[in-house]
């Protein structure tokens, strides 16, 4: 069989197990699918929201402020005159985008954090669990808003600041699934024959910890997202030209809520809807993916 | 037992290190210049270097970092002292002290809602899986657990004021003038911070539970004839309950956050409103001191929720 046939095969195998894995899921979890879809629908959102949305993301309409749902303004409008439902649409861009990069940055960091910890042992697993451990203890929260508060607001620094803590925090799922690995025989049949440390850890630990990564990556990313909607509301988060979600909800606009409460109810029932989404999808692939990981509902 | 409890604080000492070295860090060696910082808040009234030395023998940032260190710690450990406020009158610990019994409150009371909630319907959802009833329990966990609480807080604050005329009251009762007002003023903050954590206490409770309803001893609980109700309170549920308390344990960190941000909103004099203001006042050596005082507050309750695993399964206690 030359190169290129193997090639072949090995990615129509991958192909037919990420498809294998949604037919699963379509039969077996109803509520899953409908996160997977709900989620589909906000990532289709943020990528396409300049031709979904009807009014450009600054278009504002002067003799149309705080007005109620219409067919002209689907979900009414602000105080400026700005659609609702265009502010919906690009915030999902925001949410997408945050979300993802900060969970990506989160799964890099628990995974470096994680994987020497757990592979390696012994006492710098100890003193380094110890580092983890004080981390733990901290309400997040306020550690992410003291840092905000000094670095400043934007979305650098949010994605920097919520990808490490909650890395550091993660991190622990991975250390476990490492030294579950670990003990796999064919780690010793490796090491046994001379192979490096690092050799071992990327072609034998790496992909076998891979399952509860993706797992954990899809579960975070809802968590994320609400903590960036809850920063933004507190007004340490993004700055207020980015349409953020949590943004739309933080105090300046808070006088005018009493008069159109659409302004509060639709970019909160955005950010439940998507943290749902992604929560019941996330739930769904741990129990396809990964059954092990079942107990630990707390991430 | 005794000798538990003592090992127990002796493993915590390093932690309580690392997190002290953590606060003193936070505030001193990010980007930002805090003294910058401070000087421009003072809306450029002081200027120069003699102004930066000023506040720089203020904050005490005149001596090598590591000489900080040890006046801080050694000022908490000797006099009790988180140093002084740089905007108020008051000391840190006077501070703190003023604020803490209202966010102790609310955080015991939302526990206590979120067990209240979360434990009997997480029980049904286990005794009854795969029925209608386990259905709408889960779908309600879920939600729960999506709902972000400053949305419902504001949706709290925001409806009943504009169709009933109604809004919760502003003004602070402390629970020793007016233990019934007060109450009144907590239980729907302390409501909604609760209902959300129900969701995970739900969750937890419900997949423990099945898997110890599959141990041996409780089919023999119900093979030697005892009623269900016994057996489910009897032998399921205390084998049931570690990781729901370590849950709890777990949830401390962000029943704090959740209730900085709804202190905020309904306007209770807390640890989360001091947070606040002293970030916006740039007061830092406040804000260290409520970071500091929040992860010993969270290490301390983990240890007690620890030594309780020794109450809830004896076996724990001769590892």
């Amino acid at each position: 069989m030359t190169m290129e046939k193997t090639g072949d095969l090995l990615r129509h195998a991958g192909n037919s197990r990420v498809a294998g894995f949604f037919v699963r899921l379509v039969r077996q979890k109803v509520l899953g699918t409908i996160g997977a879809a709900i989620f589909l629908i906000v990532v289709l959102a943020a990528i396409f929201a300049d031709f979904i949305a009807p009014y450009g993301m600054t278009e504002i309409h002067l003799f149309n402020t705080l007005e109620g749902p219409s067919t002209e303004f689907w979900l009414g409008t602000d105080e400026v005159g700005t659609d609702v439902f265009t502010g919906i649409v690009y915030g999902a861009r925001v949410a997408i985008i945050i979300g993802f990069t900060a969970t990506a940055l989160h799964v890099v960091v628990a995974i470096l954090v994680g994987l020497p910890s757990g592979y390696f042992g012994g006492k710098f697993d100890i003193v380094l669990q110890r580092f983890v451990d004080a981390w733990m203890a901290f309400p997040s929260l306020l550690l992410v808003i003291t840092i905000m508060s000094m670095t400043g607001r934007g979305s650098l620094q949010l994605i920097l600041v919520l990808g490490i803590t909650t890395g550091i925090t993660h991190s622990r799922v991975v250390r476990g699934s490492v030294i579950a690995a670990k003990e796999n025989l064919y780690v010793e049949a490796a090491k046994a024959i001379g192979c490096s440390a690092s050799g071992i850890i990327w072609r034998h630990i790496l992909p076998n910890i891979m399952a509860p990564i993706i797992v954990l990556f899809t579960i975070s990313i809802g968590s994320i997202i609400v903590s960036e909607a809850g920063l933004s509301f507190l007004g340490y988060g993004l700055p207020p030209e980015e349409a953020s979600w949590g943004g739309m909800l933080s105090y300046q606009g808070r006088q005018y809520m009493e008069m159109a409460p659409g302004l509060a109810f639709w970019p909160g029932l955005a950010i439940a809807l998507t943290v749902y989404g992604t929560n019941m999808f996330g739930d769904a692939m741990r129990d396809l993916l990964d059954p092990r990981l079942r107990g630990s509902e707390s991430i | 037992m005794i000798q538990y409890i003592i090992r127990r604080m002796l493993l915590v000492i390093p932690t309580i290190f690392i997190v002290s070295i953590v606060v003193f860090v936070s505030v001193r060696f990010l980007p930002g210049d805090i003294v910058e910082l401070m000087l421009a808040e003072q809306g450029g009234l002081l200027r120069g270097t003699k102004a930066r030395e000023h506040v720089e023998e203020l904050l005490g940032l005149d001596v090598p970092a590591h000489v900080q260190y040890l006046r801080w710690v050694g000022g908490i450990v000797f006099h009790g002292s988180l140093g002084d406020s740089l905007t108020n009158a008051k000391t840190v610990t006077q501070l703190i002290g003023d604020r803490l019994p209202v966010t102790l409150e609310l955080g015991a009371l939302s526990m206590l809602v979120s067990l209240a909630i979360g434990i009997p319907i997480g029980i049904y959802s286990s005794i009854r899986q795969d029925t209608i009833g386990d259905y709408i329990g889960r779908s309600i966990a879920i939600v729960a657990i999506s709902v972000p609480h400053f949305w419902l807080g504001i949706m709290v604050f925001l409806y009943p004021s504009i169709h009933f005329n109604w809004s919760p009251r502003v003004q602070y009762v402390g629970f020793f003038e007016d233990p019934m007002a007060n109450l009144g003023m907590m239980i729907i903050p302390a409501t909604i911070l609760g209902l959300i954590l129900s969701g995970q206490v739900m969750r937890m409770m419900r997949t423990t539970m099945l898997e110890v309803l599959r141990q041996d001893y409780v089919r023999t609980a119900y093979s030697k004839g005892l009623r269900e109700r016994v057996v489910i309170n009897r032998h399921a549920l205390k084998n049931a309950m570690i990781p729901v308390v370590t849950l709890i344990g777990i949830s401390l960190p962000f029943l704090i956050g959740g209730s900085l941000v709804i202190e905020q909103i309904f306007a209770l004099p807390g640890l989360g409103r001091l947070m606040l203001t002293s970030l916006e006042a740039r007061d830092y050596t406040t804000v260290s001191g409520i970071n500091l005082v929040v992860a010993l507050f969270v290490i301390l309750f983990n240890v007690v929720i620890d030594i309780s695993y020794s109450w809830l399964d004896p076996r724990i206690r001769q590892q």
